[in-house]
């Protein structure tokens, strides 16, 4: 092995794992000491400071400064001169099928289905489950895909969309299914533009639901047995136990996992990037923005791609953000 | 020194093998980077102040963007012009050079529109190899009353779908709207709904057929197999398909796939060219290459490029099959064997000869290009609306 290029790393290396540590360790104690200096009265408003302070100055580099810039670039064309707000104007101009609005419909398609679907069997999964003996087991296999990276997961399943002409053997599973099971002609699942969308967002799906089961239903066991007793005691059936006390109790679960699924449903790129490109009309915001900047050399538009983006999410944030507030009052 | 690619396994492989001598003479280590994603990973590293040494691309679009940026070296400076010009024909050096400048030098070629078929097969069948475009239409449709299919056909390609089928529309643009209309139309000044354009649409159409029903498998299949497959259902017993167009390249695939296959007239594998279309721009081929520009001035970069215009280095991967040279100073003795020798005598005394069209528009354009190609072979009666979309990617991608 050639280990010539190991060695030319070594000084980064080392301020790594020695250099980063001992800078963060001087920062606190002689943050601690100065602050030790200062007048009594003085020392709880500046304490929270010093400690917030390296976060802060992270976010702001390498969070808000670039997202500013975003924001100038976006009103710019490629030379840099103003053009105020034309890439917008050429991004959404031609309502339905041109600029970004097949993007747009596509990321509306995955925040609806998305979401909804992954609640769904995230919590189906998590009440039926908590009520067999070999749960862990069965979790253990649901969680299972999310130990896969989202590229192997598009590849994985670009070979079960697989198509073959009706002549010859089917190696996809889903049309080896459909060819001889259902005796239909096999179906063209990424490239028809009725199904792709589906096809791609029932992936994601397949990836994601072990994620949502898994903290469901950590919402679930922290219920106490002996109110779901007490209801019991009261003659409440299993179905009205779920309705009136199990599923009030995880909502507030259920609303911080659904939000953290839009962010996951409007920022989709990695399994459209890896099953379709985003051609046959499925392509999503995230991979037009890649695809203006890398592609076609537009910086100006993929800003305004992802500003738009940007403002989308923004909404879910705010809503994440008070619900979390609420949640920290109830306590 | 860094250098970053596009080459992976076997193509690699040859890569390594033709930087090995240059790594045993100066001592100096090559870091491949191979990139998939190029067009993103090199813009990234070149707009953050990082490029590598060189860098080789598939075509040069992406590369002239660099260079209108002004952030390659000017390789006049650094390769000796004189000698350059004797060992490659003007129309490569004018492809590399951009406002007086050599921008980007070729190493390996390949020469586009060849139609490939098992002579075997056409002999029991006595299919004669078409002369004129109208022969080829003749025989494709004795194929159809056979009850067989005519051609095998596959574009898909992930990111880049679609080019596959680009390379037969551009092959036939070429010969039918010959070279001044198809250099307009690459540079953005011909309308894609115009007479000439749309009727090379109409020819491709013709190929595919009504419904491309001339096609194994159908527009389905088509569009969703990966363009490596194509040949698979040519060598089976009976044939799936009877014809396939393609760079010389793809003949590295047949044999990856079916080990015994041979090339040549007796073998089970050989080409035609696509015959002219307009016998006014007759030999006219499209060839596409591998372009090299250098991003950082060092002596290691300088001693690599001059390398790689070398014959010596040039031949020691059309040794190893599957590229052609450019340079005209590698011997016709250097090709592994007598079809890819036609191959290259094929591509000397070509008499248009012209780049790839979708390689020298603008990203967006060749983009849009390529999924144009996979929307016309799922409905070839939506062209009108594809064609006038293209002209409205078209209309922007040339200012930005």
């Amino acid at each position: 092995m050639d280990l010539s290029l190991l060695l030319t790393d070594v000084p980064t290396l080392v301020v790594v794992i020695v250099g980063v540590p001992a800078v963060l360790g001087a920062y606190i104690l002689g943050g601690e000491f100065l602050v030790r200096r200062l007048p009594d009265r003085a020392r709880g408003s500046v304490r929270p400071w010093i400690w917030v302070a390296p976060a802060l100055f992270f976010v702001t580099a390498f969070l808000v400064a670039p997202a500013i810039g975003t924001v100038f670039t976006s009103f710019q064309s490629h030379g840099g001169d103003w053009i105020g707000l034309t890439n917008y104007q050429r991004q959404l101009v031609d309502f339905p099928n041109g600029g970004a609005w097949i993007a747009i419909r596509n990321n509306l398609y995955w925040l609806v289905l998305y979401t909804l679907f992954v609640l769904f069997f995230g919590l189906l999964l998590a009440v039926l489950f908590d009520r067999v003996p070999y749960e862990s087991v069965v979790k253990s296999l649901i969680f299972m895909p999310m130990a896969i990276s989202a590229v192997a997961l598009g590849v994985i399943w670009k070979f079960m969309f697989w198509y073959q002409p009706a002549d010859a053997p089917q190696t996809g599973t889903l049309n080896a299914i459909v060819v001889n099971v259902f005796h239909q002609a096999p179906k063209t699942w990424l490239t028809d533009p009725n199904v792709n969308n589906f096809a791609l967002i029932a992936a994601a799906i397949w990836g994601i639901t072990g994620f949502s089961m898994v903290i469901l239903s950590a919402a679930l066991k922290g219920i106490p047995a002996d109110l779901l007793e007490a209801a019991r005691v009261d003659g409440a059936g299993e179905i009205t136990i779920f309705r009136r006390v199990i599923f009030p109790l995880m909502m507030p679960t259920v609303v911080v996992v659904g939000t953290t699924l839009v962010i996951f449903a409007l920022k989709a790129f990695d399994i459209v990037y890896v099953m379709t490109a985003g051609n046959f009309g499925t392509d999503v915001l995230a991979n037009r923005m890649y695809k203006l900047l890398y592609q076609a050399d537009n910086p100006g538009g993929a800003s305004a791609v992802a500003i738009i983006l940007l403002l989308a999410v923004i909404p879910v944030l705010i809503f994440n953000l008070r619900q979390f507030r609420a949640v920290e009052a109830r306590r | 020194m860094t250098v970053i690619g596009t080459w992976s396994g076997s193509e690699l492989d040859s890569f390594n093998a033709v930087v090995k001598p240059f790594t045993d003479q100066t001592g100096t280590t090559v870091n491949f980077e191979g990139a998939r994603d190029q067009d993103a990973i090199l813009s990234t590293r070149v707009a953050a102040g990082n490029p590598p040494d060189l860098a080789a691309a598939p075509g040069p679009t992406l590369l002239n963007r660099f260079a209108a940026q002004g952030k390659v070296v000017d390789l006049g400076k650094v390769l000796d012009t004189g000698q350059l010009a004797k060992d490659y024909s003007k129309s490569w050096i004018d492809l590399g050079t951009a406002n007086g400048k050599l921008v980007e030098v070729f190493s390996w070629a390949a020469l586009k529109g060849l139609i490939w078929y098992d002579p075997k097969v056409w002999t029991a069948k006595g299919y004669q190899v078409p002369k004129t475009w109208a022969e080829m239409i003749t025989l494709q449709n004795k194929m159809k009353a056979d009850g067989t299919t005519p051609w095998c056909m596959a574009v898909e390609s992930g990111g880049d779908s679609g080019w596959a089928g680009s390379d037969f529309h551009k092959e036939i643009a070429l010969s039918a709207a010959g070279p001044s209309v198809y250099d307009k139309w690459w540079a953005g000044k011909q309308k894609w709904t115009s007479p000439e354009i749309k009727a090379t649409w109409t020819d491709f159409g013709q190929v595919l057929g009504p419904g491309t029903s001339n096609v194994y498998g159908g527009a389905n299949y088509v569009n969703n197999t990966y363009f490596g497959e194509v040949g698979n259902h040519m060598f089976t017993t009976p044939p799936g398909c009877y014809m396939l167009n393609q760079a010389s390249f793809i003949t590295d695939f047949f044999v990856k796939a079916n080990p015994a296959l041979k090339p040549g007239p007796t073998g089970d594998f050989n080409f035609f060219p696509l015959p002219d279309i307009n016998t006014k721009y007759a030999g006219a081929h499209v060839v596409s290459a591998d372009a090299w520009s250098m991003f950082k001035d060092t002596p290691q970069s300088r001693a690599l490029i001059k390398y790689l215009v070398t014959p010596e280095a040039q031949a020691i991967w059309v040794k190893r099959g599957g590229k052609l040279s450019p340079n005209n100073r590698v011997a016709l003795s250097d090709y592994p064997d007598d079809q890819t020798r036609s191959i290259v005598k094929l591509l000397l005394e070509t008499k248009i000869g012209r780049y790839d069209a979708g390689d020298l528009m603008p990203s967006d354009m060749k983009h849009a290009y390529w999924t144009g190609i996979l929307d016309f072979i799922r409905d070839p009666t939506k062209i009108d609306t594809i064609l006038a979309n293209l002209d409205k990617v078209q209309a922007s991608a040339y200012t930005s």
